[in-house]
């Protein structure tokens, strides 16, 4: 199409140019600010004057290294077990606290496994961070995915012009406009672990057999938890795009199909879902999006907690930032997050690309 | 279960069904936050153990309401919320869209090079550049009333201009105009419309479902997650929005029923805004008749 | 367009606000305590009060709400607009004053003989900033369980020690009364933590920095008496005694009133309305581990701020406010213990004899301020997720150790924060 329109390069920038111009002023620069600044060791505020650090501080956050530990042997030698019959290591902190080994001062165990009788342990310098990096992916490659999923779901179920349909679109609709940190303090109340509403729920729907959980006190349920939150707050958010996507397609085409005799799988295969293609890429990238910004939640449910099974980089980068005044540091994240996600924007386009 | 086909009004009862419970998920946990504001603290959080957490009974009454408004201006939140949200929800859509058309129906010099900066921005969290956006607009000149001042802080307009234009908004924009005939923006052109024309006259009207996501988009942002940035901006009660206010209600005895109360009554100007844009804009896009 | 007519408005009364020639000064104050009534009307009375009292001054305040306040200021530091006057939490207060935010008082030191300990800030040997009241932390308790149980009341000389404390434990376990036998708050993870509990650590003899040097948390946080803490702080919740970080914000509230915990370990702040609730509450001191028994002190204090122009003034204000009557409104009001033993007698529950007199006691006794280093900040912070982390079954040695270096590292990063 572009071939057809006119070179107007006056007219083009006179019009892209305020929102440009506001991009470049309020977002562009401060981030280029903040880049320099994780090259720094600036805090937030402080007497000490600012250096200039290189890629120190990156080197902190993604600082990693495998070290063996071989088991521990009595006098006679033979390899020592515990009760359960479980091989006894040495504690790793007698390496990483150790003089001998002072590539490996500060640094923490993030995972081991087992190879023949050794233990390979891979440490990390930050641990936390490596955590909440795993768990941002997982929350969007979980989030991302079901979300849009449920929301195209949603909104094909009340694609219809039958009576009520508006009345269960503004329903479905209604968390989003409910700010996720009020939506978050709701849930609290519904995810409690003693007298909750949802284990109260569940308890009265299976008439007692289920046993109350914790959903935000267990290490294996807490992410899982924000995660359906998250979702059911936003979902109907995507619905309502998924909605208007499928309000461009012509009802000529479900005529023809329906003429065909083309069976509903048939008709959403070659008719819908083709005609919602600029529908989906949007939909995936921004929940795609969101999904790595996730916040709030985490800052009103479990602040990172229990042990670490819902930090996030956000989360991490505003920690560090702010709390711990280590603006540099916070930084850092946000750059390594953009990469990331940049990465990942840049994959999606190609997918996706116009063939 | 086996339900015949052919059974048009059995399907239909279990459509609605289905429907029906689906809305319970969805609206319970806000059924819970309203009838709670209306019930004192030590029966709202009894209730928590039973279904009476969704009805209103027991004790009720507005006290938590007449409470929230003695802890806190809410009227004065809320207005300056809307009024915050509302501009810029307004220039966002105008300055965006042109971005948008721009970038779709216009060639340029630079155009693919400067749309792919802006959507990248959108991935940029926004507390990534909070603190050195904060000096900026510390430093930044205005020319008010009184002539030339310096330093924006504690006002609305620090507020507003920096959330404007955003990668987000124009991306929808971007995607939506894609979608949209091109023979017929050809067509007026040789008609001899201005390009302004174009925009106003053709493409605006044709673009109520991304004006009216967008809107939606921004105003959601805008009204209910903007936090950390008035909070590092506004150091004067009068310019604070509802999320700031958020915080008066946490004190070390955390009184839940007003909690809920302040909670009730700041949702609610968004979800006039939800029910008349769905008015306006949703609900008439199916007869605009855009082809895809 | 109503919209940009709005807006030209808005703008217009942003521009305009000029404030009214008037003889008197202005001094500006930021206060921490957005939305607490009580707390608003007592200070309000205060200032205008002082301003009606002389002619130089007028002190116009701002309030912010508390979980935010912090940022707030950093904010507003790191763009040059603090006010003349500012209130700060006690163990901040040598951070702002390292990072430039606070001036040393302009008021002689004797000025403030008779204050208890807690409430004033010092930092590299001058007072920045004092406090118009301290809180303390006790073991509420009701008499009736101690008499059920058989067990001994504690004292401030005679406190229970470690075996004691955890008989009582047991005890209140064993009888099945209750849901736990103690509740410590849990949920609130904020200041809280190292507030109530740090001075259980220093109990056993660790702490949360070497505070001979303050340059590093080795051997303080992870030594012997530290390792000794953490264990029995992880059995406090691995065997039941205590419930958990997702603790229902709710019990900690009204979890001791209603009768689910035997014992609850809580601020001064609650006890007010726990004895409007419980007719035979008792207030215990914290047992000892050890190495004695200790409880937080230091509290939300005044002080002036670097940039002020008007030091005199913020000075002349801060005495005004730290008179005993306001020392005594404040305590009555919010229930808080008065930081002078002449107000004190001026209060309803502090005077001698007086209900919550027991308090005053307990911060003379036993109180232990927070690390007085800027790195504090950052070690509160550290120490809460610890804390958090090994009452979920976090090994208890890694973690300590991982604190250590959090510690350390930051100390270095910040060029040892001007401890000398």
């Amino acid at each position: 199409m572009a071939s057809k329109l006119t070179l107007s390069n006056r007219t083009g920038w006179t019009f892209a140019l305020p929102g440009f111009a506001l991009i470049v002023a309020f977002i562009i620069l401060p981030f280029f600010f903040a880049i320099g600044l994780s090259l720094t060791n600036q805090r937030l505020i402080s007497p000490n004057p600012t250096r200039f650090v290189g890629l120190e501080n990156y080197r902190q956050l993604l600082g990693l290294g495998v070290v063996t530990l071989e088991p521990e042997r009595n006098d006679a030698g033979e390899v020592v077990r515990d009760g359960a019959g479980e091989i006894q290591y040495p504690r790793l902190r007698e390496i990483t606290r150790s003089d001998a080994y002072p590539q490996y001062r500060g640094m923490r165990e993030w995972f081991r496994w087992q190879s023949g009788g050794n233990a390979m342990v891979v440490i990390a310098s930050d641990v936390v961070f490596m955590k909440a990096l795993v768990n941002t992916f997982l929350f969007a490659l979980v989030v991302a995915p079901v979300q849009g999923g449920l929301a195209l779901v949603l909104a094909l179920l009340i694609n219809r012009k039958v009576r009520g349909m508006n009345l269960f679109r503004t329903i479905y609709f209604m968390p989003v406009v409910v700010s996720i940190v009020v939506v978050a303090l709701l849930w609290r109340f519904i995810y409690a672990g003693q007298s909750g509403l949802l284990n109260t729920l569940l308890h009265g729907l299976t008439f007692g057999l289920f046993q109350p959980v914790d959903w935000l006190g267990n290490p294996s349920t807490a992410l899982p938890a924000i995660m359906a939150m998250s979702i059911w707050q936003a979902v109907g958010f995507h619905m309502v795009i998924w909605l208007a996507g499928l309000q461009t397609i012509s009802p000529t085409l479900y005529e023809a199909a329906a003429i065909e005799g083309a069976s509903k799988w048939q008709t959403f295969r070659y008719v819908t879902w083709p005609g919602l293609r600029n529908t989906a890429v949007l939909v995936v990238v921004v929940i795609t999006m969101q999904s790595f910004a996730v916040f709030a939640q985490i800052d009103v449910m479990t602040k990172g907690g229990p042990r670490d099974s819902t930090q996030t980089l956000v989360f991490q980068m505003v920690e560090r930032g702010y709390g711990k005044q280590d603006i540099s540091g916070g930084s850092t994240i946000s750059v390594i997050l953009f990469a990331i996600v940049l990465t990942i924007s840049l994959v999606q386009r190609w997918l996706t690309r116009e063939r | 279960m086996v339900i015949n086909p052919d059974n048009h009004g059995l399907r239909l009862f279990v459509r609605y069904l289905v429907l029906c419970l689906i809305a319970l998920i969805f609206i319970l946990p806000l059924v819970f936050m309203i009838t709670s504001s209306f019930k004192p603290d030590s029966q709202l959080l009894a209730d928590t153990a039973s279904l009476r957490a969704f009805l209103p009974v027991g004790d009720i009454s507005l006290d938590n309401y007449f409470a929230a408004f003695r802890r806190a201006p809410v009227g004065l939140f809320v207005f300056n919320s809307v009024l915050v949200t509302g501009v810029t929800v307004f220039l966002s859509l105008l300055i965006c869209s042109l971005a948008g058309f721009s970038f779709v129906f216009l060639r340029w010099r630079g155009r693919d090079m400067v749309l792919s900066i802006v959507i990248a921005t959108f991935i940029i969290p926004f507390e990534t550049i909070a603190i050195p956006l904060l000096l900026l607009v510390s430093k930044l000149p205005w020319i008010g009333i009184d002539g030339l001042e310096w330093g924006w802080l504690n006002t609305y307009r620090v507020q507003i201009i920096p959330w404007i234009a955003d990668g987000l908004t124009i991306f929808l924009f971007v995607q939506y105009f894609k979608g949209l005939p091109g023979e017929l923006i050809e067509a007026s052109r040789v008609e001899g419309a201005s390009w302004w024309q174009v925009y106003y006259r053709v493409v605006m009207p044709l673009s109520g479902p991304v004006v009216a996501t967008a809107a939606i988009l921004k105003f959601l942002v805008m009204y209910n997650q903007q936090y950390l940035w008035p909070l590092i901006v506004v150091q004067q009660e009068n310019y604070r929005p509802v999320m700031v206010g958020l915080g008066y209600f946490f004190q070390l005895n955390v009184a839940w029923g007003e909690v809920m109360a302040y909670l009730t009554l700041i949702t609610v100007p968004v979800l006039i805004f939800y029910l008349f844009l769905q008015r306006a804009f949703i609900a008439s896009i199916a007869s605009t008749g855009v082809k895809g | 367009m109503k919209l940009t007519r709005l807006l030209a408005g808005a703008m217009l009364a942003s521009s305009c606000l000029c404030v009214p020639a008037l003889a008197q000064t202005e001094l500006t104050m930021w206060y921490h305590g957005a939305g607490n009534e009580v707390e608003s009307k007592i200070l309000k009375q205060i200032i205008s009060d002082f301003n009606a009292s002389q002619s130089d001054w007028t002190v116009a305040m701002e309030s912010f709400p508390q979980a935010s306040y912090n940022d707030s200021i950093a904010a507003a530091a790191l763009a040059g607009k603090l006010p003349d006057i500012l209130d700060v939490d006690g163990p901040n207060m040598p951070n702002w004053a390292w990072a430039g935010y606070l001036q040393p008082l302009p008021i002689d030191e004797s000025e403030f003989a008779d204050f208890l300990p807690g409430t004033k800030g010092m930092w590299d040997g001058k007072l920045y900033s004092i406090g118009l009241w301290d809180a303390a932390v006790a073991l509420f308790a009701r008499q009736s369980t101690l008499d059920g149980l058989g067990l001994r009341t504690p004292t401030l000389d005679k406190p229970w020690s470690r075996d004691e404390f955890m008989a009582a434990l047991d005890a209140a376990k064993a009888s099945g009364k209750y849901e736990y036998a103690l509740d410590l708050g849990m949920n609130d993870q904020t200041e809280w933590y190292p507030y109530a509990f740090s001075p259980f650590l220093q109990s056993f003899g660790g702490d949360i920095v070497d505070r001979s040097t303050y340059q590093t948390a080795e051997g303080a946080l992870n030594g012997e008496a530290a390792q000794a803490f953490g264990k029995w702080w992880q059995s406090l919740f691995t065997e039941g005694y205590a419930p958990g970080t997702s603790e229902d914000a709710a019990d900690q509230q009204t979890g001791f009133i209603d009768g689910k915990f035997a014992f609850q370990w809580n601020g001064n702040w609650r006890a007010v309305a726990t004895m409007a609730a419980v007719d035979d509450v008792v207030f215990l001191p914290a047992p000892d581990f050890g190495a004695g028994n200790k409880i937080g002190a230091g509290s939300w204090q005044f002080g002036v701020s670097a940039k002020s122009t008007h030091p005199d003034g913020a000075a002349e204000f801060i005495k005004f406010a730290t008179q005993d009557r306001y020392l005594a409104a404040f305590s009555d009001g919010i229930g808080l213990i008065p930081s002078t033993p002449s107000a004190a007698q001026m209060t309803k529950n502090y005077k001698a004899g007086g209900p919550l007199a027991v308090f005053f006691d307990l911060s003379k006794a036993q109180a232990l301020v927070r690390p007085v280093t800027p790195g504090y900040v950052v070690q509160s912070k550290v120490f809460t997720k610890t804390l958090a982390d090994i009452a979920n079954g976090a090994d208890v040695a890694d973690t300590l150790d991982a604190a250590v270096d959090e510690i350390d590292a930051d100390i270095t990063n910040n060029g040892g924060y001007g401890h000398r």
